[in-house]
């Protein structure tokens, strides 16, 4: 059976079936594609760790197509190009600076740290992409699982073709002693395969089947199937080229498996020897029950298998844990308010331009006039302007708040304190518009703490995510104000102001360690969130209020209110008092 | 450059086509809010219908898009400058990037002139790029606060009003604005949602055939757009013609005083608030009928764009999940027979 589900292996894989070798071939592979500088493919998303493997990867790409690398410090600016403030007042005639996106052309744009990209790169560099720019090589560094994670634009990310993931890539450490000559795309000599006859209905189905919603993918897919044939130079599409895309555009977008299919043992433990199929399931083997109720056609199948070899690393455990995953959402990308750039104007003041900071240009000649007399005359007769008199205009962007509630989701008040504290969020939100507040909420119950609204700003999205939200159990007290000291700390490095409102009736009665009670075990995370810093509320909504609430309270340096008829407005109203 | 996919070779989303024909027919709808996934083709459709319309005419040179018969009056003075110079232009489709600033916006002092020269000349910017054709924003929910408002003040009075640097200009800037967004992303302020027009929600197509016919046709549209574009002319010419047609008959289509009843009567029903709405409302059923080529509104107009004109609008009521979109084609059913 296990064979059937894993089907032949696809030809993509020349050096063996070892996953860590089939990515680093499809990785070479993609380079080789991309050489070829095909329009509307976009690029690469390529999610890898800074390492050898990285620049083993980058030093191949860099044989093929010119590269340059978008510098840290650029902004819209750099992009686009502008006028040279300093060479123009040092010259005293404007000097244009051209932009990269310009000086490119077509060539190849790499992105390191695309997670930390400001929306409004992010944004800039996607119009480009639609207007047939350059090619993009994103280099995703994010560590996947981290708190607070940081994606890439999913604008962004959906219009890139090739999806890579380098991160379980190893590579024989003789091969990376020997320098980047042994990284060269080798010639493609795999067998072409029959040809398709219908690529496009292949591969639209087989994106159905993975789950993949955007219709972007399969579209890619059929151009990235036509170049790889090019490539080859062949005129039709074969089983070859639709192998090629599957496993570099389907496979990586994939959110689930095919119906119909068991998810095959996780990857991470490829030495396991795969159960040895029963004998008598051999003979099954042409019994109609066994096929899926609609038979794909055999091109789908194709891509399907080579889907798999390529599909995101954690999905499978997501399946082995019976969720499916989500497809990648809209990240925060990073965004910050830097106040130099963005909100309403707020006055000027000294600095020079550039950073997305602008020049203030009437400030700065009122700054340079009272000089003239005293400065040597310009030749020309122009004002004479020098780097201190630059005055670039200052914005006020107003500090965004995040709610981060804490929920006690624990014993049989649970139910009434949840669906308080729900009514609260929804309530706040619904209100939120003016002041583009977000909510988040963990709960805690039985022995850990979790976050089960991660800070949104959407309504729609909070109000699907806490309907499936239970109750009952212990009180881990100590895990819920850890965890929500760590969104809020998250929060905050993000730019924005969080409040931390904790629900509960002040009895912890799970966690700590030996010797060291639940309820000491909360009073010393209690204390280690109180030194944050971080503006915090306790609610406490038991029917007669006891010391420990209070004490939990005052370690956090937290406003306690007491609130025996638990109902949403009054929560929203001690929040507000808070958060003014 | 490459040549924009085909209007009518877009598959399905026959909303969203629906709103924007009826945008480009009636102007002073006021623009089109479009909520939906990624990937659905509405930069797409944007473009292609900016493409599809016939190229317009100019006075020569003018950087705000002037047209000739117009007599707002021009910063540049380009009548007078360009006398009856006329250029033809196609419309214009400008794409606002998510992070453009209030000056690329708006437009500001010429630095390079102010500098080299002194001279003290404006730079137009984005919105007069816009003037006369569509200006699109994608993520219009993820756009800082303040320039939505200026978007929106702009858009609705047709004029931009700059007082900065020293400047005060004042220049003609009337587009059909085309917002999107994901609601799953944030949610924009009520405010401005009231102040879009229409608004459709657009989802991925989940028809497999639909799918496949995307896939196919975007890859021969790839191959060879010149020939995809050729297959498509036929229907392009007649979407092309209903326009030119809908947009000469609607200041003759008649709106019957029960019309405007029956258009109060739904507002109520569903608790849309304010005049806007209701407004919105018959304009927009105006414009299908002018479209289908009647002389009279008919209920069935008014039924056909109850959802676009109203969903919106709606109140919002914490306790009450039934989606807007249910609510209106509810009262519709009531108020308006089979």
């Amino acid at each position: 059976m296990i064979d059937a589900i894993l089907g032949p292996a696809p030809a993509v894989v020349t050096a063996s079936d070892d996953p860590s070798a089939v990515r680093w071939s499809l990785a070479l592979k993609a380079i080789e594609i991309l050489g070829e500088a095909p329009a509307g493919l976009g690029g690469i998303l390529l999610r890898a760790r800074p390492g050898p493997v990285r620049d083993a990867w980058a030093a191949a790409l860099a044989m093929v197509a010119p590269v340059r690398r978008l510098p840290a410090s650029a902004d819209a600016e750099a992009l686009d190009g502008g006028l040279d403030l300093t060479a123009t007042l040092a010259a005293g005639r404007p000097v244009v600076k051209p932009g990269l996106l310009a000086e490119i052309g077509q060539g190849v744009l790499l992105v390191p740290m695309a997670e930390r990209l400001s929306q409004a790169l992010a944004a800039r560099l996607a119009t480009a992409l639609d207007e047939g720019g350059p090619l993009l090589v994103l280099l995703d560094e994010a560590d996947r699982g981290a708190e607070g994670e940081e994606r890439v634009a999913a604008a962004l990310a959906d219009r890139l073709a090739i999806h890579l993931d380098l991160t379980e890539v190893r590579l024989p450490m003789a091969a990376l002693l020997a320098g980047e000559e042994a990284f060269l795309p080798e010639v493609d000599d795999m067998p072409a395969g029959a040809v398709v006859d219908d690529p496009g209905t292949a591969l639209a189905s087989a994106a159905v089947m993975l789950g993949i919603d955007s219709i972007r993918a399969p579209i890619q897919a059929q151009r990235l199937a036509r170049a790889h044939a090019a490539l080859a130079g062949r005129m039709a599409i074969a089983a070859a080229d639709i192998e090629a895309a599957a496993a570099l555009v389907l496979g990586p977008r994939a959110t689930r498996l095919p119906p119909g299919e068991a998810p095959p043992p996780p990857e991470e433990a490829p030495d396991q020897p795969p159960e040895p199929p029963p004998p008598s399931d051999d003979s099954s083997d042409d019994s109609p029950d066994d096929a899926p109720d609609q038979t794909p056609p055999d091109a789908t199948d194709i891509v399907l298998d080579a889907a798999q070899t390529a599909l995101p690393p954690g999905l499978l455990d997501a399946l082995a844990n019976g969720v499916q995953m989500k497809s990648p959402g809209g990240g925060s990308s990073g965004a910050k308010l830097r106040s130099l750039t963005s909100g309403r104007p707020a006055g000027v003041r000294a600095g020079a331009p550039g950073r997305g900071a602008r020049l203030a240009l009437i400030e700065t000649i009122k700054t340079a006039a009272p000089w003239q007399k005293l400065r040597p005359q310009r030749a020309d007769g122009r004002l004479s302007i020098r780097h201190d008199d630059l005055r670039i205009r200052r914005f006020v962007a107003r500090a965004e708040s995040t709610t981060v509630f804490a929920v006690d989701a624990s014993g049989s008040a649970a139910f009434a304190r949840l669906s308080e504290a729900k009514g609260a969020i929804e309530l706040l939100l619904a209100e939120a518009y003016v002041k583009r507040a977000e909510v988040a909420l963990v709960a805690f119950r039985g022995d850990s703490a979790a976050i089960s609204l991660p800070p949104t700003r959407s309504l729609a999205r909070a109000k699907r995510e806490l309907a499936a939200l239970a109750g009952g159990g212990g009180t881990p007290m100590a895990a819920g104000i850890d965890l929500a000291k760590k969104v809020a700390e998250a929060e905050r490095a993000r730019g924005r102001t969080p409040l931390i409102v904790i629900l509960t009736d002040g009895r912890a009665n799970v966690g700590g360690a030996p010797g060291v009670s639940p309820q000491e075990a909360a009073l010393a995370s209690a204390r280690a969130l109180g030194a944050t810093g971080l503006a915090s509320v306790f609610i406490d909504c038991s029917a007669r209020p006891r010391p420990e609430g209070a004490a939990l309270a005052a370690a956090m340096g937290a406003r306690f209110v007491a609130l025996p008829r638990l109902d949403a407005k009054a929560v929203v109203a001690a929040v507000k008092a808070v958060a003014g | 450059m490459k040549a924009p996919f085909p209007f009518s070779a877009i598959v399905g989303q026959s909303e969203m086509k629906q709103a924007l024909l009826m945008a480009a027919v009636e102007p002073r709808l006021g623009g089109v809010m479009v909520f939906g996934d990624r990937g659905t083709g509405k930069s797409t459709a944007v473009r292609a219908l900016a493409a599809l319309l016939p190229p317009m005419k100019i006075v020569a040179g003018c950087r705000y898009g002037c047209a000739p018969a117009d007599t707002t009056p021009c910063p540049d003075d380009c009548r007078k400058t360009a006398g009856k110079h006329v250029a033809e232009v196609p419309v214009p489709f400008v794409d606002l990037p998510l992070g453009a600033t209030e000056d690329r916006v708006v437009g500001s002092l010429d630095l390079e002139r102010a500098l080299a020269t002194g001279e003290k000349r404006f730079e137009p910017g984005l919105l007069a790029k816009a003037n006369r054709g569509f200006l699109y924003i994608d993520e219009i929910n993820l756009l800082e606060d303040h320039l939505v408002d200026l978007l929106l003040d702009v858009a609705v009075s047709g004029q931009n009003l700059v007082e900065r640097e020293g400047l005060s200009i004042r220049h003609a800037a009337r587009f059909i604005l085309v917002g999107s967004g994901n609601p799953e992303e944030g949610e924009l302020r009520p405010q401005l949602l009231d102040r879009f027009g229409l608004s459709v929600d657009v989802r991925t197509p989940t028809d497999l055939a639909d799918r496949i016919e995307i896939v196919k046709r975007c890859d021969r549209f790839d191959r060879d757009p010149v020939g995809f574009a050729a297959q498509f002319a036929d229907q392009e010419a007649a979407t092309l013609a209903g326009i030119a047609k809908a947009r000469k008959k609607l200041p003759d289509v008649q709106v019957p005083d029960a019309m405007l009843e029956l258009g109060s009567r739904l507002c109520q029903a569903v608790g849309a608030d304010g005049l806007r709405g209701e407004l919105t409302l018959l304009r927009a059923a105006r414009a299908t009928a002018a479209l289908a080529g009647k002389k009279a509104v008919a209920p069935v107009h008014v039924g056909a764009v109850a959802a676009l004109a109203l969903r919106h609008r709606l109140r919002r009521n914490v306790l009450d999940d039934t989606g807007s979109t249910t609510r209106i084609t509810r009262a519709v059913a009531e108020l308006i027979p089979a």
